[in-house]
């Protein structure tokens, strides 16, 4: 543990800190535009330089500099000053004063820096140089000229992306950022440059023009994308949601979000039901609320219990829990939330929950992922994987093959390869210390949970301080559904065996209402998609951006989501729909009020209180006698851009399908 | 200073140059060159094999040779890396040529000692002879390129002709040295000057004067 003197104040600093790390736990500011925590340190555009005793007498760049024990570092002498002057004169040189008509205008590092730390007024009259734009895809708009080649975008993309794409090519003054070819930066999470961007360089495509950052009221939200529950804030202005931008939040997105997060928010006003519909000779027609409920209540009658309830994967907790507790006053337990059909065991939420930890599964040794597309169904997974992989991970695969982000090997898609593991594998999580299994939807849905767990037994994944029997979800209501007990022993096939008279579906969208001809089919959400096209009413609710929510990842964590906008037209938060849907069948559900939702929920479910990582207690005692069979043909997402109705509707997340996804196809269709 | 962009993607440029694949004698080098790092580190030898790369282009094209994008796409694909950073190694050095060179790439060094001692009039000569800066000559023979110091300021003027430096140079010696490439002769690589054999003092020597002939140990008069 180093000490040295910042600014004459003497701290401690840990091994291996850098000075401009020094600098920051004394409290001083140190500008800088290459420096990141998350990524490499490149030390090339030497803002960050300061005084450092001993060592020669020029400034030093911190932040490429160890502290060591015994330095004097001094960030507010004459000479640090004017060094950072002359840097910030040398780097305004080449870039635009256009801050004017600069989406980063008020958000930009440069921009805030320049007024800290630079020169009043430029000594500079000679041209300034220009480069042509390069294309990069639907998601980032380039300005070349703007750069200042800090190489975070290439780090990012190389380093924690995993995908060698954006290089710099060149020398000197002809250095140019580009992709190879300008072709489309094609991974899940290229638009996080934009963020790590300290320069207009790298912008946002979809919300170009669109909006100044101090005439947006911010919101902190979750993303509901997936379920890995990345901490999102919406920026929105008057009913319009205009950006969806990560949080930092290091147990879970650290800083990052995926592009469907960030951009299927322009999905939000499109397509949106904000009217109620009833279905009269086989179409759907505007209706009223009244009728709508009036005739819910006449289809259920007086036995009222024949009526169930499927939960969609966007749900926050509060929605589920005034379903269930409708539900229940009705007399009916007819509630699911696994809408695929999915019926595997929860009588243990530990056993389906991702129990290492998002943060967790970085420190594994061996990982063995069966039937996860990682890097479509929870792409900041595959982030903390290939992090894995690189502190010397071995990582394994069953199922069909996908692009790693990391060196990983795949034992075939036979999941009989369970029982009976190569030699190698065997041995690789024999000699592990942190063992981890990841179980994805598609394992689950061929009954391999068992497996996993005879698996996590059989080579000791539960240790003291260590749990690597994980499973990856996909639906960011998953884990609060089974928490509030959104699952039948037979799944959704048990509530079409009893074929009620009323199916209340809750955002459901995926669905297969084919089982449900008979019943009244009454959709509760926001998005004109497959379920309000097989409902019989439509009753249009809100979107997670348009009311407060408590939703759980997958695991566990408990998080809050606030509201950022009303929801338009007749649409209602989807709890006032069910307590009105109450009152219009005669039955008490025993809250009035969000708050008494809130306290009700909590009191049947304590964990859903307490922000944090809720416990779910020990993993079952394993069936070691069951086997995995069958294998894995395919992934349950298709295509990763449009996988829930907002992503559907969003006219950005349809372009990146149709370009990203499916632009080879194109291609050839061309040729 | 040269134009480093890549030569434009074109369908005639796949189609010229997508199978390209080394030949044995260039294999040999290019997995010798590998086989100088250890495992898993062949991406080291990306400078070396671009260099092969472009001299079996020459060798096919009768020219200095360069680096088409699909011989760029090859070298990463042999040292299984991906084409943008073989892309960045390519661009920034200017060894590389990125377009079309002639049989012979003049490269006429203009930095201040040779400018000083007449480079000027070297470019003067170049463009007699129906050279352009950047562009390949019309009987494809010769590339003309100013670039920047050569290390040779001893013995400035200087140019770099494919892999020799010519030192010492004066309008009538470029000439002659152009005749005999032109010629299909190799004329003498080093300094020009007569009676001077590399880049001691060119009126005779004025230190180290035992050194001349033999070897000497100066070290008892320190």
């Amino acid at each position: 543990m180093p000490k040295v003197t910042v600014d004459g104040q003497e701290i401690e600093v840990p091994d291996g800190a850098t000075v401009l790390q020094a600098c920051e736990l004394a409290g001083k500011e140190i500008p800088r535009f290459c420096y990141h925590e998350r990524l490499s340190i490149a030390g090339n555009c030497r803002m960050c330089l300061v005084e450092v005793k001993p060592g020669p007498p020029k400034p030093q760049a911190s932040c490429a500099l160890p502290a060591a024990d015994g330095q004097e570092i001094r960030t507010d002498t004459k000479m640090v000053k004017t060094a950072r002057e002359g840097v910030m004169e040398f780097l305004l040189i080449n870039h635009p004063l256009d801050c004017p008509i600069c989406d980063q205008g008020g958000e930009c590092d440069l921009q805030d820096q320049s007024m800290t730390y630079g020169r009043g007024a430029t000594r500079y009259h000679e041209n300034k140089r220009a480069v042509t734009e390069k294309y990069m895809g639907p998601l980032i708009k380039t300005i070349m000229t703007r750069c200042i080649h800090c190489t975070r975008c290439v780090r990012f993309s190389e380093e924690i992306a995993g995908v060698d794409e954006i290089g710099a090519v060149g020398r000197g003054e002809d250095m140019q950022i580009t992709t190879y070819l300008e072709q489309a930066a094609e991974h899940e999470l290229s638009a996080n440059v934009i963020d790590l961007c300290p320069v207009g360089a790298l912008t946002s495509r979809p919300y170009a023009f669109e909006a100044r950052p101090w005439e947006l009221k911010k919101t902190m939200s979750i993303d509901v994308s997936d379920a890995v529950g990345a901490n999102i804030r919406l920026d929105s202005r008057g009913r319009e949601v205009m950006r969806a931008l990560p949080r930092i939040n290091d147990a879970v997105n650290e800083e990052w979000l995926s592009d469907k997060g960030r951009y299927q928010v322009d999905g939000l006003g499109k397509r949106r039901l904000d009217k109620v519909f009833l279905r009269k000779d086989g179409k759907l027609a505007a209706s009223t609320w009244d009728e709508a409920f009036g005739t819910i209540a006449d289809r259920l009658g007086s036995d009222k219990s024949s009526i169930g309830a499927v939960a969609g994967d966007m749900l926050d907790c509060e929605t589920m829990f005034a379903a269930k507790a409708l539900i229940k006053a009705c007399g009916s337990s007819f509630i699911e939330g696994r809408q695929t059909g999915m019926n595997y065991d929860v009588s243990n939420l530990a056993a389906v929950n991702f129990n290492s930890g998002l943060a967790g599964i970085e420190t594994a040794d061996a990982i063995l992922i069966v039937g996860s597309h990682v890097r479509w169904e929870a792409p900041l997974v595959n982030v903390r994987l290939r992090k894995a992989a690189k502190r010397g991970a071995k990582i394994f695969l069953v199922g069909p093959l996908w692009d790693t982000t990391f060196p990983a090997e795949f034992l075939g898609t036979d999941l009989a390869v369970l029982n009976d593991l190569p030699g190698h594998v065997s041995d690789a999580f024999e000699a592990a210390e942190r063992p981890a299994i990841i179980m994805g939807g598609a394992a689950l849905a061929r009954g391999a949970l068992n497996a996993g767990l005879a698996f996590a037994e059989t080579f000791g994944l539960v240790k003291e301080d260590w749990n690597g029997f994980n499973v990856l979800h996909f639906s960011a209501a998953r884990m609060g559904g089974l928490m509030l007990g959104f699952a039948q022993s037979g799944g959704m096939a048990d509530i079409a065996a009893a074929n009620p008279n009323v199916l209340l579906s809750l955002g459901a969208d995926e669905t297969d209402y084919a089982p449900f001809a008979n019943s009244l089919k009454v959709y509760i959400g926001h998005h004109g998609d497959k379920g309000a096209h097989a409902a019989d009413i439509v009753l249009p609710g809100a979107s997670f951006a348009e009311k407060d929510g408590t939703y759980v990842n997958t695991e566990g964590r408990v998080q809050f989501a606030e509201k950022a906008v009303f929801a338009p037209g007749d649409a209602r938060e989807d709890w006032t729909i069910l307590r009105a849907l109450a009152d219009a069948l005669g039955v008490k559900v025993g809250f009035d009020s969000f708050a008494e939702l809130q306290s009700a929920m909590i009191a049947e479910v304590p964990a859903l209180g307490e922000e944090g990582v809720a416990s779910f207690g020990a993993l079952p005692k394993a069936d070691m006698n069951a086997k995995a069979e069958g294998s894995i043909d395919r992934y349950p997402i298709a295509d990763f851009y449009l996988t829930n109705p907002i992503a559907r509707a969003s006219a950005v997340m349809q372009q990146c399908s149709a370009e990203l996804f499916h632009g080879d196809e194109l291609a050839e269709a061309a040729e | 200073m040269a134009d480093r962009s890549p030569a434009p993607d074109t369908p005639e440029l796949r189609d010229r140059w997508g199978g390209f694949a080394f030949t044995e004698t260039y294999k040999a080098k290019a997995d010798e060159a590998i086989a100088r790092y250890p495992d898993g580190r062949q991406k080291s030898a990306v400078m070396p094999l671009l260099d092969l790369a472009q001299r079996q282009v020459g060798e096919e094209t009768d020219t200095q040779g360069w680096l088409p994008l699909p011989v760029i796409e090859y070298v990463a694909e042999y040292l299984d890396m991906p084409v943008i950073r073989v892309l960045e190694v390519a661009t920034f050095y200017f060894m590389y040529n990125l377009k079309p060179v002639g049989k012979y790439h003049v490269q006429v060094c203009g930095t201040t000692p040779c400018m000083l001692r007449g480079s000027d009039a070297l470019f003067e000569t170049c463009k007699k002879r129906g050279m352009v800066k950047g562009h390949v000559s019309q009987d494809g023979l010769w590339t003309l390129t100013e670039v920047e110091c050569m290390g040779n300021c001893a013995t400035a003027p200087m140019a770099q002709i494919n892999d020799d430096n010519y030192e010492d140079l004066t309008p009538e010696r470029l000439d002659a040295v152009l005749d005999a490439l032109a010629a299909g002769e190799q004329p003498k690589p080093g300094t020009q000057e007569p009676g001077r054999h590399t880049s001691e003092p060119s009126d005779g020597v004025t230190t180290l004067k035992e050194m001349v002939d033999a070897n000497y140990d100066y070290r008892s008069e320190w």
